[in-house]
């Protein structure tokens, strides 16, 4: 089968972000940045399908500014065979970034989507179960374990109450977290190789998307830092620290 | 301003999150409605019944909602979305999973994990794993939103009188089949509403020292929790899971036990009252932000510790 793997370039996961004195955003100039380390998880497991043959064609999208085609080239040098990119300089909402994917599952025809769960930029977590909607497929989000069986899927999903297990048809749209996989690094030899597989840009418009923002960020801040407290020297300290100061326990 | 609460539920009684999202339709403001959404939950829906400010309960109740299973929810909420101002849910891996599917289907950007609310169309919420904060407002004409159940005050669960109206709507969307949840059965109490939690991260070394962990949250009455680390490396269960892609707690004391304090475990527990970290290294990140932090050896600290609470 097909598979598409959309992905997201951020600011890298290390950064210690700062947010801008005028407070219109977070500072992205000359800022590190790299696939959403989620991104990179689907992108493993799509690897992963084709290499116990379960599926043939993985094709990367990305949806931003020109600089994604970076990203892009990652994916394609950890072994996805061809990208595409959405190419806009308009910040996208995961609705909006849902619709442009949805017109090119139309154009694609893949019959798995995997996501990352989170982008760790907006921290959304939406486009997936979005996309699922709009094209009217089975969702699996968060998911931790997968197993494809011809047209079925079973998957794990990581819910706060354990690990729940669905039965999906294909085609679906996944969403994966953490404990999926481990991502592997591209080898030398295939980020060359990666610089000769296809990559095709596309616009918003040439897929027929509005992709006009409908929320207006009025500003971002600062969060209140926490003072760090004190050292105690000692279990005792601390027991007497909890006990009469703090009086949290008895 | 008329607000939908979904409520979540495990067929017997209403989880806690359910609660703190009402306390944020009601800062919202105007008429609240909850939906219960399951099967055979009679006793769900009498329950809300009572919860103070709930002015309707709505229960839908049949056999494709035995399992929140977002495609079979989906339907039902799309239709009766278009009725309110404003839809809410917890920002919970129930919330999370179902209410944007619900938006793209209504055409409408919903708003995730909101941490205040400004006004009815402004809202405050954490990006950037907590290291920022945006106030977005929202253009949609319904807002559909998820609520970070810390940031806002449970309801009180008695006083209200509201009339329950069976409906129906929704049905099994022949997609996804659910087969079974692996759930972790603990005496203790839930994770995201105890007073107390107990975490534990890499530097606890193995499952088995994790048991001094549990000993502690026994005689604190805590809940378990841990770092990203510590869950991969099996150490402990992952719905313990603080944290960013976690889950984030806010109880009035956190121990953080052998955990270096990344920016994506932070995310999950710094609006913790009070802070507590055992730590052997000096310059671990997480005494930055402990209100009392102890550098030492926590498998000789936790047995002091016990044995001292005893006393
Ligand atoms: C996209 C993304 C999302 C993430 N989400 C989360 C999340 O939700 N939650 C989360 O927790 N992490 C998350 N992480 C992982 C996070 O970045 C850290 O890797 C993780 O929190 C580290 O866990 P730790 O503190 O237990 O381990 P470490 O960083 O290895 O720290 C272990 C600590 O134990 C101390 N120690 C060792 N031995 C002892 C001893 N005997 N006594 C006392 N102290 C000792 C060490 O000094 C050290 O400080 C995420 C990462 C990514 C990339
Ligand atoms: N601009 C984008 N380009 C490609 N994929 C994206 C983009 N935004 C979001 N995604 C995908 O959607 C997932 C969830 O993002 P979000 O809903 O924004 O948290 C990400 O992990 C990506 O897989």
């Amino acid at each position: 089968m097909k598979v598409m793997v959309p992905i997201k370039r951020v600011i890298d996961y290390n950064v210690n972000i700062r947010v801008k004195t005028d407070g219109s955003g977070v500072e992205t100039a000359n800022v590190k940045m790299s696939m959403n380390p989620f991104d990179e998880i689907a992108v493993e497991q799509a690897i992963r399908l084709k290499e116990a043959g379960q599926a043939e064609d993985i094709i990367a999208v990305s949806i931003g500014v020109a600089k994604c085609q970076e990203t892009l080239r990652t994916a394609l040098a950890m072994g996805a065979d061809r990208a595409i990119l959405v190419q806009t300089e308009t910040p996208t909402e995961p609705l909006a970034v849902a619709k442009l994917l949805k017109a090119l599952v139309a154009q694609e025809q893949p019959q798995l989507v995997i996501l990352g769960k989170q982008a760790i930029d907006d921290d959304c977590n939406q486009t997936g179960q979005m996309l699922a909607a709009l094209l009217g497929w089975a969702q699996g989000t968060f998911i931790s374990a997968l197993n494809l069986d011809g047209q079925t899927l079973e998957v794990t999903r990581e819910v706060d109450g354990g690990l729940e297990t669905l039965r999906l048809p294909a085609p679906a749209v996944l969403t994966v977290d953490l404990r999926l996989n481990q991502p592997r690094y591209a080898s030398l030899p295939n980020i060359m190789k990666a610089k000769r597989k296809p990559l095709t840009t596309l616009t918003p418009d040439d897929l027929g998307v509005d992709i006009s923002p409908r929320l207006t960020t009025l500003k971002v801040a600062e969060p209140p830092q926490r003072q760090a407290g004190i050292k105690v020297s000692s279990v005792a300290e601390l027991v007497d620290k909890l006990r009469n100061e703090a009086k949290v326990i008895s | 301003m008329s607000i939908l609460v979904i409520a979540e539920h495990d067929n017997s009684q209403l989880l806690g999150s359910t609660f703190n999202t009402l306390g944020a339709a009601r800062q919202i403001g105007g008429e609240i409605t909850l939906l219960v959404a399951g099967h055979n939950c009679g006793a769900v829906a009498e329950a809300a019944a009572q919860i103070a400010g709930v002015d309707k309960v709505l229960l839908a109740d049949q056999p494709a909602f035995k399992h929140p299973v977002a495609e079979n929810l989906a339907s039902l909420l799309v239709s009766l979305a278009t009725h309110y101002s404003h839809v809410l849910a917890p920002a919970t891996t129930f919330g999370k999973n179902l209410l944007p599917r619900v938006a793209a289907l209504l055409d409408v950007q919903q708003i995730s994990d909101i941490s205040a609310v400004i006004s009815a169309d402004t809202f405050e919420r954490p990006i950037y794993a907590g290291n920022a904060l945006a106030t977005v407002q929202s253009s949609d004409p319904i807002k559909l939103i998820t609520v970070r159940t810390t940031k806002f005050d449970a309801v009180a669960s008695s006083g209200g009188h509201a009339a329950i109206e069976s409906i129906d709507g929704g049905s099994n969307a022949g997609l996804s089949q659910f087969i079974g949840i692996d759930k972790v059965e603990s005496a203790r109490p839930e994770l995201g509403a105890a007073r107390m939690v107990v975490a534990g991260g890499r530097g606890m070394q193995s499952a088995e020292n994790f048991k001094l962990l549990e000993i502690l949250a026994d005689k604190l009455n805590a809940a378990l929790g841990a770092s990203r680390a510590a869950v991969d490396a099996g150490f402990i269960p992952n719905d313990c899971q603080v944290g960013q892609t976690g889950k984030v707690v806010a109880p009035d004391v956190y121990f953080a036990i052998g955990i270096s304090g990344a920016i994506q475990h932070i995310a999950g527990m710094k609006d913790s009252k009070l802070i507590v970290a055992i730590n052997k290294d000096e310059e671990a990140p997480i005494f930055q932000f402990a209100d009392y932090g102890l550098v030492a050896d926590a498998l000789q600290a936790l047995p002091e510790l016990i044995a001292a609470l005893d006393q």
